[in-house]
């Protein structure tokens, strides 16, 4: 089956309703897997629901990819059962790190860039795809933190994961744009950099300034509206790669289902002239 | 000096969970001596570009808490209701500390959190919290519960006597039930997962719950004590006569016949499994 996959948004219990009525042609949504990963229930029975009209991404958040072991297995083994389930048009996940000697921490954690911490998530990405029987895309993160121990620039880690493993690359924008700010490089040089044919999907999201430092700390707070900046850079990127399937986040300060969309439509007249086939 | 990926997670974890640059969101007097830190960090990371030092780091420590916080209030909002926003989120960065997620998914979190409540100094005037908790605990399990059929009451019609008092009868996936023998636990419980108000006049008295999904809906009903033992008796494996007894020796005054068709209206059991025979 071949599809276009436009301008899509993330999806949030609140909006079950909106996103079940809404006859929006193109849209598909996302939802984080671990929020569906239950034995049964109006969850996995609503998801079903919008998965009948829509595609659906499924964009993990806990994978820990990045760690130093390997993948969960039961979770992986959960994954793959939801995988099988919904259908999911893309598949993705973080290059980072959250379970630590059984503890997660909600959140995607840094690491030093080193040819050891390459191997183990080359080797993570692999076994991931191998249990879920397809390539997943992989996310660039934000940085707030300046480590001296990199041996790879981001650019080149990314590249040589997706040439190792297949995996294709989701690429944030605003991810891009904070941590551009925050370590102070230059965000449209990275993008410009990205290998084209390996993005499998983009994001897009809003971020705040830390309350103490303002401007001086970007966070990726997901409470915002997309900011001028991003949206720039977001042009420049499909001028030079072409349409991509991209996607709108809001986990925080939700408004109403339609201000999304008018969101979403802004990225999709972005898309509009380049169209491109995705395979799912 | 190059770190290992190991080496630098091992570092980061020390310097995340020990730093007494606590967060934001504690007020309770009573909680903020649990965020002093034990002893002095120590990590492997170069004095000169230490990322603990850096003011990005508290990025990660603010959004690790603030995501556990978060699922607890998300997993207890009868609870938060109950102790106001400010008391809630301090107690619960107590118990983050104490119990972080072992899970991926955070709907499951807090499976401790009502046992917390029962031994945490701060809500020693508020008894019935804990009990409140339980009740916010058995809505998820129950929304979250495995999918599976209703027993269907004309299953049981078909039944002679002897193999209808051998059968034995199972609670759906989704039901969890409970009696609190010491105060109105429900009750209270009810008037803040339903955003009501709580009856001045509130009766200081024993009661008990019954949470099943019926329709995939959560929905919750009073139970009395004779249909918590019937139910201990059915998850137990015990028969349909045995739980009978069980829940006339409970509450003597309850009728078995109405009470297993009140049992099976609100979506408590599963199909039989076969008669056991002796």
């Amino acid at each position: 089956m071949k599809q276009n996959l436009g301008a899509g948004l993330g999806l949030r219990p609140q909006h079950y309703a909106a996103a079940l009525e809404d006859t929006t042609s193109g849209l598909w949504f996302e939802v984080h897997p671990e929020n569906y990963m239950v034995a049964g229930g109006p969850r996995l029975a609503w998801l079903e629901a919008i998965r009948r009209d829509k595609p659906i991404a499924l964009h993990g958040v806990s994978l820990s990819l990045a760690a130093d072991t390997e993948p969960d297995p039961q979770h992986l083994r959960q994954l793959a059962n939801l995988v099988e389930r919904i259908e999911p048009a893309l598949v993705s996940e973080h290059l980072a790190w959250s379970m630590w000697r059984g503890v997660y921490h909600p959140d995607l954690l840094p690491f030093p860039r080193t040819t050891v911490a390459l191997k183990r998530i080359a080797a993570n990405i692999s076994r991931t795809q191998e249990v879920l029987g397809r390539p997943i895309a992989l996310e660039n993160p934000t940085h707030y933190l300046h480590l001296d121990n990199h041996e790879w620039s981001e650019i080149d880690f990314l590249r040589e994961l997706t040439q190792r493993t297949g995996c294709g690359l989701l690429l944030d924008v605003n991810n891009v744009f904070i941590s551009a700010s925050n370590l102070q490089f230059d965000a449209a040089a990275y993008l410009d950099q990205i290998p084209a044919e390996a993005v499998m999907e983009i994001h897009l999201a809003g971020h705040s300034e830390d309350a103490e430092l303002g401007a001086a700390l970007l966070i990726d707070s997901h409470d915002a509206p997309i900011a001028e900046s991003v949206w720039t850079l977001y042009r420049r990127l499909i001028q030079r790669i072409g349409a991509r399937p991209t996607l709108i986040e809001r986990d925080d300060h939700l408004p109403e289902f339609q201000e999304l969309l008018v969101e979403r439509q802004r990225a999709h007249e972005v898309l509009e002239p380049t169209s491109r086939q995705v395979d799912v | 000096m190059t770190h290992s990926l190991t080496r630098f997670q091992d570092d980061f974890m020390q310097a995340l969970w020990q730093a007494g640059d606590t967060p934001a969101p504690l007020s309770v007097s009573t909680v903020s001596a649990h965020f002093l830190p034990d002893h002095e960090t120590v990590t492997h990371f170069d004095p000169a570009s230490n990322p603990a030092a850096q003011a990005g780091f508290k990025v990660y420590r603010n959004t690790i808490l603030k995501g556990c916080i978060d699922a607890l209030c998300a997993n207890y909002p009868s609870v938060a209701r109950l102790v106001g926003t400010d008391w809630f989120r301090a107690a619960a960065a107590v118990y983050v500390r104490d119990k972080p997620p072992s899970e991926v998914g955070l709907l499951a979190y807090g499976k401790h959190f009502a046992d917390f409540l029962e031994h945490f100094e701060g809500a020693r005037e508020l008894p019935y919290l804990a009990d409140v908790a339980r009740l916010d605990r058995y809505w998820s399990e129950s929304h979250m519960a495995a999918d599976a059929a209703l027993l269907d009451p004309a299953a049981l019609t078909r039944m002679a006597p002897p193999e209808l008092g051998n059968t034995l009868l199972r609670p759906h996936p989704a039901a969890r039930w409970a009696w609190f023998d010491t105060q109105p636990a429900y009750t209270i419980w009810c008037a803040n997962r339903e955003q009501s108000a709580l009856d001045d006049a509130l009766a200081w008295v024993a009661e008990g719950a019954l949470l099943t999904r019926p329709d995939n809906t959560v929905i919750w009903r009073a139970a009395g004590p004779g249909l918590c033992a019937f139910m201990d008796a059915c998850a137990a494996a015990r028969s349909l006569a045995q739980a009978a007894e069980s829940a006339l020796l409970a509450e003597p005054t309850q009728d078995v016949a109405q009470l297993l068709s009140a049992l099976i209206t609100a979506g408590a059991l599963s199909p039989t499994t076969p008669p056991q025979h002796l």
